[in-house]
């Protein structure tokens, strides 16, 4: 019985070893994505397009893993961390706790997190600066808004969103003096993302009170807004992926947050070694936000709206005009 | 002029919202005075709803994503059914296996399908219920008052919407007027004396699951497909549950509870035109606070306003034929 027992753990390092001598030679990164799965059309999918943009430029393959369930966030860093991967890249401020938690386990082990920041010596932190690329698309909306009314539709009333609304404000503003704003969020819990039902009825009362464009931070539940900009024959602004392809014609442009390209560099970095840990923050001078121009919106912005627009954009990388933002925007919640 | 405005809005936005939670509540009514407890109304309108939205994407047809929807229902009220008829199961915990299961059954087959991270492809509109425009709503718009309460208030809905109020009067009349209402109502009261009139209990308690799947079944594929364009991981958020507060606030009664339904829809419609605005004396009022006011309203309107709950007798009591 012992024997055999020995015969087996022989044999299984026999199996096992030389895979993990092949593999120690090679940079192993892996990704977690945000629950929502991969292909959510806007935030994983994003970052799963930077990982594999990644692999195509180095040959280098990434594993990724997809929780279902907040519980499942520190079981899989464990696991990963376990296995010894050179970087592990979380998506998402959900992370936080989880990635404080297992990165003091394994101060060996890279870790970078994209939407939270974590003080660690073994962790990269990189957040966005959405306040820039909503002043962008406020813009966008006072210009383009023939009522003088324009409305944001939040999702879960948190610091992240609030940020995301006061760029926005501060942006059609700077365009235009005599705007009315009205403003909605949809809860003040997590199933705010999930809720396009709400999210369209808040939508659609605010079209009927005049409102003919509407900027949505919401997720999910913003495909709701996009909808009901469509059955209203009115205007929706996208988030974080470029959503104008979801009713061409009626998505006015969407606000870009390359999370693709956080996690791209991240890869890269680790891989060629230069990757540092602290905090970094994507704005508008980095590329880490900005508005989405396709084929779907270019009969909406004129050539003299984009004009003004590139014209703020070099202002704020200028630092000639300084976008407002609001307090603990990426903690925890 | 802008209040008459404001108020109209408010109830077009409140008979919208009120739809689903409807169907859904009449769906629970109809299976509580037949003596079965069905809090799985949240698990079978979110499946209703993945069901419509998938069948809608694929065939293009919103009828048969309606017909998909009910017939998930009908299943998942059947299995219901099963458990706290014949094998006499706690209908609570069975009512919650629906929920959990569907909660995360119908995401994966999303993923398993369409690869779209549990949510189905953005349904067009030839492949939705779209608003009606009813006759003459165009005529009649000048027409002070009456002219805009026909034309902005009563038109301009989807099937569903108008199929939910219809739907209020044809149960109260089943239940109320006809030998199979009396029979379901007396099987929810007191199945022994039913069973004792050579009527099968477990017959009658199986149609009422059936009716209550349908309706549940209708009120799913309105949320995916006619107020939704396409399926969302819970997108029910919580309606079912609203619902089941709505039918026992309207005392397992039609026409209360269509009330009760229209109050809650009303006050969620009011919690969303209040955000952001500035009351005299008050200021503008915090967000946090009127998302709140649905649900202190249900706990006030439960506590204080009710009255004496007269639950159907034998609800959620398994009959046992040889007791």
């Amino acid at each position: 019985m012992k024997f055999s027992f020995f015969r087996m753990l022989a044999f299984a390092a026999l199996v096992i070893l030389p895979a993990s001598f092949a593999s120690a030679q090679n940079f192993r990164p892996v990704l977690l994505y945000d629950i929502g799965g991969k292909f959510d059309k806007s935030f994983n999918e994003a970052a799963f397009r930077g990982a594999e943009q990644f692999a195509r430029e180095t040959g280098i393959e990434f594993r990724d893993f997809e929780p279902n369930s907040e519980t499942q966030y520190e079981q899989a860093l464990k696991r990963f961390a376990r296995r010894r991967a050179d970087l592990i890249v979380a998506v998402g401020v959900g992370y936080s706790v989880a990635v404080r938690n297992v990165a003091e386990q394994f101060p060996n082990v890279k870790f970078t997190v994209i939407d939270a920041v974590i003080d660690l010596p073994n962790v990269q932190s990189v957040t966005f600066k959405e306040n820039e690329g909503s002043f962008l698309v406020g813009m966008i909306a006072g210009l383009a808004s023939e009522s003088g009314k324009i409305g944001f539709i939040g999702g879960m009333d948190i610091p992240l969103i609030r940020r995301f609304q006061v760029g926005y404000e501060q942006g059609a503003n700077y365009v235009r003096g005599d705007l009315e704003f009205i403003e909605n969020y949809v809860g003040t819990t997590p199933s705010a993302w999930n809720d396009p039902i709400k999210a369209a009825e808040m939508a659609k009362s605010q079209y009927a009170r005049g409102v003919d464009i509407i900027f949505s931070a919401a997720g999910p539940s913003g495909l709701g807004v996009i909808n009901a900009a469509k059955d209203n024959g009115a205007l929706a602004i996208g988030v974080d992926s470029n959503q104008n392809h979801v009713q061409p014609g009626f998505v006015l442009t969407s606000m870009l947050k390359r999370v693709d390209l956080a996690v791209q560099q991240a890869m890269l970095s680790a891989h060629g070694g230069t990757w540092a840990p602290g905090h970094q923050v994507l704005g508008l001078p980095e590329g880490g936000v900005d508005y989405a121009m396709d084929e779907h919106n270019a009969a909406l912005i004129s050539e003299e709206m984009r004009t003004q627009i590139e014209a703020a954009r070099a202002k704020i990388v200028s630092g000639e005009i300084v976008v407002a933002d609001v307090d603990g925007g990426n903690d925890g919640h | 002029m802008e209040f008459l405005t404001d108020i109209v809005l408010l109830t077009d936005s409140t008979l919208r919202i009120a739809a689903p939670l409807i169907l859904a509540a009449l769906a629970g009514l109809c299976a509580e005075r037949a003596g079965i407890v069905d809090i799985g109304l949240e698990g079978k309108m979110l499946g209703a709803a993945f069901a419509a939205a998938s069948a809608a994407a694929i065939t293009a047809s919103a009828w048969a994503g309606l017909a998909a929807g009910i017939l998930f229902s009908v299943a998942l009220a059947l299995l219901h059914g099963y458990v706290s008829i014949n094998q006499r199961g706690n209908q609570i915990v069975s009512g919650m296996a629906i929920n959990i299961m569907v909660a995360g059954l119908a995401p994966l087959l999303a993923i398993a399908w369409f690869s779209r991270g549990g949510q189905t492809p953005f349904l067009d509109s030839s492949m939705r219920f779209t608003e009606i425009t009813l006759p003459f709503a165009d005529v009649l718009q000048d027409v002070p008052f009456l002219g805009a309460i026909y034309s902005d208030l009563i038109s301009g809905h989807n099937l569903l919407t108008y199929v939910a109020f219809a739907a209020v009067p044809v149960v109260a009349w089943v239940l109320y007027k006809t030998r199979f209402g009396l029979r379901l109502r007396a099987v929810g009261e007191n199945p022994e004396a039913v069973d004792t009139a050579g009527i099968s209990v477990t017959l009658l308690r199986y149609q009422a699951m059936i009716i209550a799947g349908i309706l549940c079944g209708i009120s799913g594929s309105a949320l995916s497909t006619a107020l939704g364009a396409g399926f969302i991981r819970d997108m029910s958020a919580g309606k079912g549950f609203l619902a089941l507060a709505a039918m026992i606030f309207g005392k397992w009664k039609p026409v209360p509870t269509l009330l009760a339904c229209l109050l809650f829809a009303f006050v969620d419609a009011l919690q969303g035109r209040l955000q952001g605005v500035s009351l005299p004396l008050i200021g503008e009022i915090p967000v946090q606070f009127t998302i709140m006011l649905p649900y202190v309203l249900t706990v006030i309107i439960l506590a204080g306003f009710v009255g004496k709950m007269e639950a159907p007798k034998a609800s959620g009591i398994p009959y046992e034929k040889d007791r």
